[in-house]
């Protein structure tokens, strides 16, 4: 029998026989998995919605006042323009914004229908220079008389980048956790295994077996705890998101004009790095559990 | 064939081995005896390479091992086979499988260990329980399986930990036959007892320590527990044994009154 089937063997006989122990753990390591694959879509997500926001970052809508008339619009129009670090300008009226907003919500259009007064104001699109006048040329543009609101998008995205941020640290506390507990786990899983086999290994030193070749089947073990949790963690991630996207998904495509990241465009990369990272502890975990049974 | 040179081994104060000089050659069959914690194990685990030496040198199959690498134990141990006083099989495995695992740890051929293991089994006069479970076989039995794996590698040395500690008279000297015999083929053999009639029955070298000292090294009787020097020993006066005498001897002594 080849080295490599001998382990694989042992390696599966000792987890069959030991199967509650190896079930728990995989469950354990599944279980903070998952949530750190949960804390990644969400980063993932927000990340993107940043990004989409950042875009429009030049753009100031500066709103008018509701009794503004066409020659109130012309003044604002000739101040706004005088502003340094404003690039160009662009008009939209009330009913091309209503219009607009028609073609963003598509088939709920109609509920726009029933409305007897348009209540959207006159605007102007503002394009500045450089994203970082944009604060400045915003201040300006709210002392105009006449304007009555300037919306851009530097809070928003100072929210965003809050939320990001908590998600990241959320996201690293999580993982530090999760590595430290599994290697803890799985090592004591192993530990447990090892101890069952301690005559069998004995003998096995007496032979003349090498420390890899006793240790093989017992980081393979580690090796499958890790992948296991990596695969059943992926897929119920998989499952959740694609559920979440069912239900939420076009919603909130309707509200924030973005739409969720796919569901197949993260299983891939959260596999891999699960995978990577499952079989990282479960080596490490047994290498420690082995280590000074072996040194005896 | 094992060569001990001024050999020293202490364990925090206690002497394990005491400047122990002894040449094991070819072929040989040697007996070590002595009292319980003269320094016997101490001598096994050295050749075995559990332990390192304070000082000496200790060459096994040619080999200075006195400073071995930690990676090349295994390939040290595959020249040397153990038997052990309670056999050490392993419970979930066949007569067979408990053999052909020796052979299947150091990555011997499938081909190989389907000849092999019929062979040793054969050898040992057990191939007819080949399929049996050690639970199922007497203590005899047991310890010819235990040898059978111990020379399935073909080892240079057999190294023999009180085998026939758990036998009966009868057996113990069926087992002795049958190391005599794998002795006769050409393994040198090294056996550690207490059993006195064996050894004097056997009329092999042996080699005596006590308190870590090789206190006799020649062919012959066991030599340390004679009944005339228990009587001597009783009436105060023990002239070959003039060194203090330890506990251990004590008791041991006191086994044979």
């Amino acid at each position: 029998m080849s080295r490599v089937t001998y382990s694989i063997k042992e390696s599966f006989s000792q987890m069959w026989r030991n199967k509650g122990m190896y079930f728990t753990t995989i469950a354990a390591m599944t279980a903070m998995m998952l949530i750190l694959g949960l804390f990644f879509v969400a980063f993932v997500n927000v990340n993107m919605f940043t990004q989409e926001i950042e875009k429009d970052y030049n753009v100031i809508q500066v709103y008018m006042g509701e009794k503004n008339d066409d020659v109130a619009n012309q003044e604002v129009q000739q101040q706004l323009q005088a502003i340094t670090g404003v690039d160009s300008l662009e008009f939209v009226s009330k009913d091309q914004a209503l219009q607009n907003l028609k073609e963003r919500w598509g088939d709920n259009a109609y509920l726009l229908d029933n409305l007897k007064t348009n209540p959207l104001p006159d605007s102007f699109m503002v394009y500045v220079n450089d994203k970082d006048s944009a604060s400045t040329v915003a201040n300006q543009a709210s002392s105009i008389t006449g304007v009555d609101d300037v919306v851009f998008y530097q809070d928003t995205i100072d929210k965003l980048a809050k939320v990001t941020h908590f998600i990241e640290v959320g996201s690293m506390v999580c993982m530090i956790f999760l590595v430290v507990v599994s290697i803890i786990i799985v090592a004591n899983t192993i530990k447990l295994t090892v101890f069952n086999k301690a005559k069998e290994i004995g003998i096995m030193k007496y032979l003349g077996a090498t420390d890899s070749f006793v240790r093989a089947p017992f980081v393979l073990s580690g090796m499958f705890i890790g992948l296991f949790s990596a695969l059943i963690s992926t897929g119920l991630i998989y499952f959740i998101y694609t559920k979440i996207i069912e239900v939420l998904g076009t919603d909130i495509a309707k509200i924030v004009s973005v739409s969720l990241v796919p569901a197949m465009d993260l299983v891939g990369f959260i596999l891999a790095t699960f995978a990577g990272l499952g079989v990282g502890i479960g080596i490490i975990g047994s290498f420690i559990s082995i280590a000074r049974f072996l040194r005896k | 064939m094992i060569e001990f040179d001024n050999v020293t081994k202490n364990y925090g104060g206690n002497t394990g081995l005491n400047n122990a000089t002894v040449h094991i050659h070819r072929g040989d069959f040697v007996f070590l005896v002595g009292p319980s914690g003269a320094g016997k194990t101490t001598f096994i685990r050295l050749i075995l390479k559990e332990l390192e030496p304070d000082s000496g040198t200790i060459t096994v199959a040619g080999k200075d091992i006195t400073h071995l690498k930690r990676r090349e134990i295994p390939h040290l141990r595959q020249k040397i086979g153990m038997v052990f006083q309670d056999f050490r099989l392993l419970e979930k495995k066949t007569v067979y499988e408990n053999v052909a695992f020796a052979m299947e740890v150091v990555h011997k051929s499938k081909k190989e260990i389907a000849e092999r293991v019929p062979y040793v089994l054969n050898l040992v006069d057990i191939a007819d329980k080949a399929d049996r479970y050690p639970h199922e076989l007497s203590a005899g039995e047991q310890q010819r399986v235990g040898i059978a794996r111990a020379i399935a590698n073909q080892p240079r040395v057999l190294i023999c930990d009180e085998p026939t500690g758990n036998l009966d008279p009868v057996t113990a000297m069926d087992i002795m036959k049958l190391l005599e015999q794998i002795n006769i083929r050409g393994t040198t053999i090294v056996m550690v007892t207490h059993a006195k009639d064996i050894v004097d029955r056997m009329g092999k070298r042996v080699v005596a320590i006590e308190n870590g000292r090789i206190v006799r090294d020649e062919e012959g009787a066991y030599g340390f527990i004679q009944e005339d020097e228990v009587k001597n020993f009783s009436h105060g006066n023990l002239s070959s044994y003039d060194e203090g005498l330890s506990f251990d001897y004590l008791e041991e002594v006191e086994k044979y009154v």
